[in-house]
């Protein structure tokens, strides 16, 4: 599926993605509400309709808060791009259903169109012609994402 | 075969298999940790997957920390949810004021060597200095754990981090792993496992030791270890590392983590003289009775600046009545400071001490990303206690070196 996007720098912590102050909720609309509202306060507006963070290195330093990822679903992230992604939000993303591609995002500019399927080895920018090789998981977090997030996966097999 | 380092080695006793570096492997998990701030959505991932018991509730510990006590409606809802959650199911749970997770876990002897330690924070890796192979997960990981008694792990390769010869006067713990995370980078162990080795790891505190490991994940790592002689665990002597990093400590002067982040290092001395508004000592990184002590001999009969806010969290409520029994609260309520319940408020920006737009504060925490304490128009330096009760005293940053003889001799 094609979105645009929304592109970012390096290093964004999770409390960039969201404070921890609006943390304590279990209500993923109120969580969506306040996603990346520091870094960019249009945020909402832009994602709301599906879209693909871009950035740089190290996406989603810092606390272990899985209300990163969520916040960022559900206010319409339909998968983050960047060049590397921090050890905890790269499982809690995928843990929750939302894909990753670890890839170099150096030649994709903010409102490029990208195209891709979870799982594919590659990501294609719509805009500039151009198909970027997206680092392979591990075998278990494909089947984790296939599955729709840990879940259902541990809902349907019980056990890792 | 060449042999295990401790990562390799714990995982490989909890997966019932030799698990090398790189390797993927599903391990049985002999403690999970959660806490009121990612607990609740642990909870209800577990109730989703189907879950109706935990595996051994005697294995699962909740402590409620992050917003302790609860700041508004929401926060206590989520608190309330955790502690009928863990009364249903007969696990361990420490309440309000009890304290940050992780000082509660060690004071309660939950951290051991050679176990696998699965917390819902990201500084769950603090139980590396009791030898135990301690990581932080979000809070799905934590229900599959809750559900079935493991996780899978990718077994992490390992850096070892030599600290060669002793620390100088004023320099503390804080200093060496605030000078180390600037030399490697905030992503410069990620996915990693260090093992720190060195004799000055076996002349320091226990409190040291947690300071160092606490941060290992501002590095990026999966977990860290402390290898001193009373670990209690140690990696085969013919382990295989990834790189070997070493450190002069006599080189390692009172330093800062300057905004936005914590590998973003400087001698104090580069810094000094800069005004701040706000002082937090606390933190499951250095709010020990040692750094209690530390700030109530630099602060003892003296008033802090004019203008400057001053805030305590004792870690725990052991720390607290300790700090109680020495005369600490006294000499820095004298002083000037203000004490909070135990728990992670201050840090984690969920309530107390939220700064004001274009504050400087100086902080003993461990994270200083831009609106980690509640105001993205603030800035956070990180330091150690004697850096932050010494610039208290002045109202600027201050190298705890310079201030009087009589205090530097206390350090």
């Amino acid at each position: 599926m094609p979105f645009k996007a929304l592109k970012y720098g390096d290093d964004i912590s999770t409390d960039l993605i969201i404070a921890g102050k609006y943390t304590k909720s279990l209500n993923v609309q109120d969580l969506a509400e306040h996603a990346m509202e520091d870094l960019d306060p249009d945020f909402k507006a832009k994602a709301k309709d599906g879209a693909v963070v871009v950035c740089g290195k190290y996406f989603g330093c810092g606390s272990s808060r899985e209300q990163a990822p969520v916040a960022l679903m559900a206010a319409g992230v339909k998968a983050v791009a960047a060049k590397s992604f921090a050890r905890i939000f790269y499982r809690n993303a995928i843990n929750i259903g939302l894909p990753l591609l670890e890839c170099d995002t150096d030649g994709i500019d903010d409102g490029d169109i990208l195209d891709f399927k979870a799982g594919d080895d590659f990501v294609l920018n719509v805009t500039k012609h151009a198909r970027i090789p997206v680092r392979p998981m591990p075998e278990i977090m494909v089947r984790i994402l296939d599955a729709g997030g840990v879940v259902p996966f541990l809902k349907k097999h019980g056990r890792f | 075969m060449p042999g295990s380092t401790l990562a390799e080695k714990i995982l490989s006793t909890h997966a019932a298999k030799r698990a090398r570096a790189g390797d993927i492997v599903v391990c049985t998990i002999d403690l999970v940790m959660g806490h009121d701030a990612n607990g609740p959505m642990a909870i209800k991932a577990f109730e989703n997957m189907g879950g109706k018991a935990v595996y051994d509730p005697d294995k699962v510990v909740f402590v409620l920390d992050h917003m302790a006590p609860a700041p508004y409606e929401r926060a206590a809802n989520l608190q309330a949810l955790v502690t009928r959650f863990s009364e249903d199911q007969g696990t361990h749970c420490f309440g309000i004021g009890q304290g940050v997770c992780h000082q509660v876990l060690p004071e309660h002897g939950f951290a051991k060597p050679g176990t696998l330690i699965l917390g819902s924070d990201s500084h769950t890796c603090t139980y590396g200095a009791f030898g135990a192979f301690a990581t932080g997960a979000g809070a799905t990981d934590i229900a599959a754990a809750l559900f079935t008694g493991q996780n899978w792990f990718k077994v992490p390769e390992t850096v070892r981090i030599e600290l060669d010869g002793d620390l100088a006067p004023g320099s503390s713990a804080k200093d060496v792993i605030l000078h180390v995370i600037g030399a490697i980078g905030a992503d410069g162990g990620n996915y990693m496992s260090f093992e720190f080795y060195g004799p000055w790891l076996n002349r320091i505190s226990q409190a040291d030791h947690m300071t160092i490991a606490n941060m290992v994940v501002e590095m990026g790592c999966k977990c860290g270890f402390i290898c001193h002689a009373n670990l209690g665990i140690a990696a085969d002597p013919d382990a295989q590392y990834r790189d070997i990093i070493r450190f002069d400590l006599a080189k390692v002067e009172p330093g800062v983590a300057k905004p936005h982040t914590v590998d973003n290092y400087a001698p104090v001395s580069e810094v000094a003289g800069l005004p701040v508004q706000q002082g937090v000592i606390g933190s499951c990184t250095n709010g020990r009775i040692e750094d209690l002590r530390i700030a109530a001999s630099i602060l003892k009969g003296k008033q802090i600046a004019k203008g400057v806010r001053f805030l305590i969290t004792p870690a725990s409520r052991r720390v607290f009545l300790q700090a109680v029994e020495e005369g600490l609260v006294t000499t820095l309520i004298e002083a000037g400071a203000v004490f909070f319940t135990p728990g992670c408020g201050v840090c984690v920006g969920t309530h107390g001490g939220v700064p004001a737009d274009g504050d400087t504060v100086i902080a003993t925490t461990n994270r200083n990303f831009k609106g980690r304490m509640g105001n993205n128009k603030a800035s956070i330096y990180l330091a150690s206690p004697a850096t932050v009760a010494a610039s208290m005293l002045t109202g600027v940053i201050t190298d705890p070196r310079t201030i009087t003889q009589e205090v530097g001799d206390a350090l």
